[in-house]
């Protein structure tokens, strides 16, 4: 183990757990501060809890072991179009809730393809509406998060250890379960917590495709406990719930995941000697079908939107300038808290548990609580845009610090230690080591981070006001004036954007990595 | 450090700037682009003397709520009838003080805290290209043919999905959640807000969807479309009036005045059928654009007192939530 970070980057790390406990807990606790104590929920809470764990953990079993496969392949194989592949799988993370649902419906839905394909053939039609509704949804979103974080597992095996495995003769099997098991036990804990804890607080997507009441998670509780009953005691104890659960997913997932322990590599390009024959229609099929699968509710948000696209008011456009603004400075953000807590980390606990909060957080309590802490002083518009980069960053941060953390870890443990015997230290280790051997990381989360600022509404509504709205806000007010055909271009527009900003920052990444 | 010194210095700055600003608190749809907001504003400003509207946009109840006695909302527009129990507790609305006498409405008025300025039943819109019969009553909902599917909103995050379990309540009694279990099977999906549920019909994936009956004019005003049609029911529909009311605290209490005096003027209500897509609760029908009067509306319609309306709404939701949790 490396030494201890330095100073600098240690002072900078508590600062960066402090905002994130700021607005994490900080904000629950302004909550609870406001409604004189914690209460008890009324209503079936222990119904809510069960499905939204069952939901969770199944769409988030699924999303992984279906982006095993399709990792691998993309892993071992270069092909025309892998790099858009690569992309895309950042678009559906992006979108707001009810353009994916709308997008999804297209396609699997009474109308849709796949059941226009069945009924075709002579087969009985498959509904979107229940559980199994609101698993494909969550598996849209997040089997390409699974897919890249994978990916990014496979290829942080050093391409030493493949030539070596080749020049040994090891076949697929043997690679496995010498270079390729050990990495997966290594990153799978980590992903499947991410996913689990991200499932944990949907609300509109599984309440659309649950199909009914019976579809009930605890966000949709808390929305009820505070904007029905107004009772902010309850939304608080919920609140409470859902930090506890995540948490304890992230103490799961430190206690399971083991290191991997590749050692260093020199950095070159990856080559694989293995996976001939059959392995290459297997991984064909992987990614072939999970393009497939990924494609068409985009595709479908593409034609539903074409038509809007040129008959936009000037309004549209001034709030993707704002949205564009805010996922940029958010993302500095983003990168400015991740890089330094990423660096100073060991493998402690409560570094897991710090990078589950923000996303187990509820948007609405957040929301409530920095309105709570701020309306006093000054007028929520004034700095909605600001605290919407501040919110979207911490948001973002679980993301970056799941890239960064093997990255950091990989890098400690190679040129970290040459740095070190060199007494290399400050700017000079930060530009010759850190950055370069942080770089594919940093890029991949900076995209992540720019389209989930992009694409989220989260805590704005309590604080905007028409001057300082942003896309998807303008979409949803759209939507809400009958004006669904400019909205369809909205989200084509939202798309379009975030993609655009995604693909600039992991390209920016990787650019010289040969993938 | 500087952070409370530049708050402190935007507060000084709010407050002098406010001197001549009215802070109306309305709901998103109405204040956007594509509500009635804008052009209220400059009938408005138009009439005040050099004054100020500013929208404020939100959760307007919720809002209200969290800011408590501290608020700077002079006048709050967009209340639903089912909210006026709650923002009535809350002891920060003071009498409109408006004459409500000549209201084209279907129901008395006699509250002299919140002030109605538009209205519209629930009902259920189809598309009449797809659907050749329209259900007349919910027995025909619940006869429908088997392959129908309706999509709602819920109760317990959308005011017109608990206007519709009102709705229920009020025409089935004690027999509503077998109602409910009855339609189960119909229900495409339930969603969490208007939006979504909407969109869902547009798309074409539901056949039908709960909406108003003014939605129709929409479709015939802005779209030149007349298939989309409200199906009326026999027994009657749910009123849903939207409100407006006067914080007793407000630091501008002539404007607002001025501005309840506003709401119900010709103005202001010409603006109410193509801005917020519903019928203005003070103008005489001639008045109305011409899609309006092709609109099809029940006969009789059910409005319940506040105390009433709050007695049943609890359990109208589990009723709900029992029947198609089956």
């Amino acid at each position: 183990m490396a030494a201890r970070a330095e100073p600098v980057t240690r002072s900078l790390a508590g600062l960066a757990a402090l905002v994130v406990l700021g607005l994490t807990l900080g904000t629950l606790g302004a909550v609870v501060w406001r409604a004189g104590g914690l209460g008890l929920a009324e209503g079936r809470v222990g119904e809510a809890i069960a499905f939204t764990l069952w939901q969770a953990a199944a769409s988030a079993v699924l999303s992984v072991a279906l982006a095993v496969p399709v990792a691998r392949a993309l892993a071992r194989r270069r092909f025309v179009g892998r790099g858009a592949v690569i992309t895309l799988m950042g678009a559906p993370f992006i979108l707001p809730s009810i353009v994916a649902v709308l997008g999804l419906v297209a396609v699997f839905g009474r109308s849709g393809a796949v059941n226009w394909l069945l009924g075709g053939l002579g087969l009985p039609e498959v509904s979107l509406y229940g559980p199994q509704g609101v698993i494909l949804a969550h598996v849209f979103f997040n089997l390409p998060l699974a897919t890249r974080l994978l990916l990014q597992g496979w290829l942080a095996i050093p391409a030493e250890r493949f030539r070596l495995a080749a020049s040994f003769g090891m076949g697929p099997g043997a690679i496995l379960r010498w270079l390729e098991w050990p990495m997966l036990r290594a990153v799978v804990p980590g992903a499947l917590m991410l996913i689990f804890a991200l499932c944990l607080t949907s609300f509109a997507v599984a309440l659309t495709l649950g199909g009914g009441p019976k579809a009930t998670t605890v966000e949709l509780a808390i929305y009820t406990a505070f904007k029905f009953d107004f009772d902010l005691g309850a939304a608080s104890v919920l609140a409470l719930v859902q930090f506890a659960l995540a948490s304890c997913a992230a103490a799961l997932a430190w206690g399971v995941a083991r290191p991997s322990g590749f050692g260093a590599g020199l950095g070159g390009v990856v080559r694989r000697w293995d996976g001939g024959g059959w392995l290459r229609v297997q991984d064909a099929l992987a990614v072939g079908l999970a393009a497939l699968f990924l494609a068409g509710p985009l595709l479908a948000v593409c034609l539903r939107g074409a038509a809007g696209l040129f008959d936009l008011p000037l309004s549209v456009w001034a709030a993707l300038g704002r949205s564009l603004a805010v996922a940029l400075g958010s993302t500095a953000l983003c990168l400015a808290l991740a890089l330094p807590l990423a660096l100073a980390a060991r493998r402690g606990l409560w570094v897991q548990v710090l990078a589950v909060l923000p996303i187990a957080a509820s948007p609405l309590v957040m929301g409530t609580g920095l309105f709570l802490l701020s309306y006093r002083w000054v007028r929520p518009d004034e700095i909605a845009l600001w605290v919407t980069a501040a919110v979207n960053a911490v948001l973002a941060l679980p993301f970056a610090l799941a890239v960064m953390l093997p990255a950091a870890r990989e890098m400690r443990q190679g040129s970290g230690r040459l740095a070190e015997s060199l007494g290399m230290r400050g700017v000079a280790r930060l530009r010759l080591v850190v950055l370069p051997a942080m770089r594919r990381a940093m890029g991949f989360s900076a995209g992540l981070a720019a389209a989930l600022s992009m694409g989220d509404l989260g805590v704005i509504t309590l604080f905007a006001d028409a001057q300082s709205r942003t896309l998807p806000y303008e979409l949803y007010s759209l939507m809400g004036s009958y004006r669904m055909e400019q909205a369809a271009g909205a989200a084509l527009l939202l798309l379009v954007s975030s993609l655009a900003l995604f693909w600039l920052f992991d390209r920016g990444g990787r650019a010289d990595a040969g993938a | 450090m500087k952070t409370p010194l530049i708050a402190a210095g935007f507060a000084l700055f709010a407050s002098v700037a406010s001197a001549e600003t009215l802070h109306v608190y309305a709901p998103d749809y109405f204040a956007s682009d594509w509500g009635p907001g804008p052009a209220i504003k400059q009938a408005f400003e138009a009439e005040c003397d050099g004054c100020d509207l500013e929208w404020v946009t939100g959760d307007v109840l919720p809002r209200l709520m969290l800011e408590g006695e501290r608020t700077d909302a002079d006048v709050v527009i967009g209340l639903g009838q089912d909210e006026t129990a709650r923002a009535r507790a809350t002891g920060l609305f003071t009498p409109h003080g408006v004459d409500v006498t000549g209201l084209t409405m279907p129901v008395d008025w006699a509250d002299d805290t919140f002030l109605p300025f538009d209205w519209s039943h629930v009902a259920f819109i189809y598309n009449s290209d797809k659907m050749a019969t329209a259900p007349a009553s919910f027995d025909d909902l619940l006869a429908m043919d088997e392959d129908i599917r309706i999509v709602i909103q819920d109760p317990r995050s959308s005011p017109a999905g608990l206007a519709l379990v009102m709705w229920v309540k009020a025409v089935y009694g004690d027999e509503a959640e077998a109602f409910w279990a009855k339609l189960a099977p119909r229900i495409l999906t339930v969603t969490k807000g208007w939006s979504e549920a909407y969109g869902l019909f547009t798309e074409g994936e539901a056949d039908m969807v709960l909406s108003f009956t003014t939605s129709p004019a929409y479709h015939i005003i802005a779209e030149e479309d007349a298939t989309k049609a409200a199906a009326i029911f026999g027994e009657g529909h749910y009123l849903y009036v939207e409100l407006a009311g006067k914080i007793a605290g407000s630091d501008q209490p002539e404007l607002a005045d001025q501005f309840m005096q506003f709401v119900l003027s010709e103005p202001f209500q010409q603006i109410i059928p193509e801005g917020n897509w519903s019928f203005p609760a003070k103008l005489a029908a001639e008045k109305l654009p011409e899609g309006f009067g092709a609109l099809a509306l029940p006969e009789k319609v059910f409005f319940f007192p506040e105390e009433k309306a709050e007695a049943m709404k609890d359990e109208a939701i589990a009723e709900w939530q029992r029947g198609l949790s089956q």
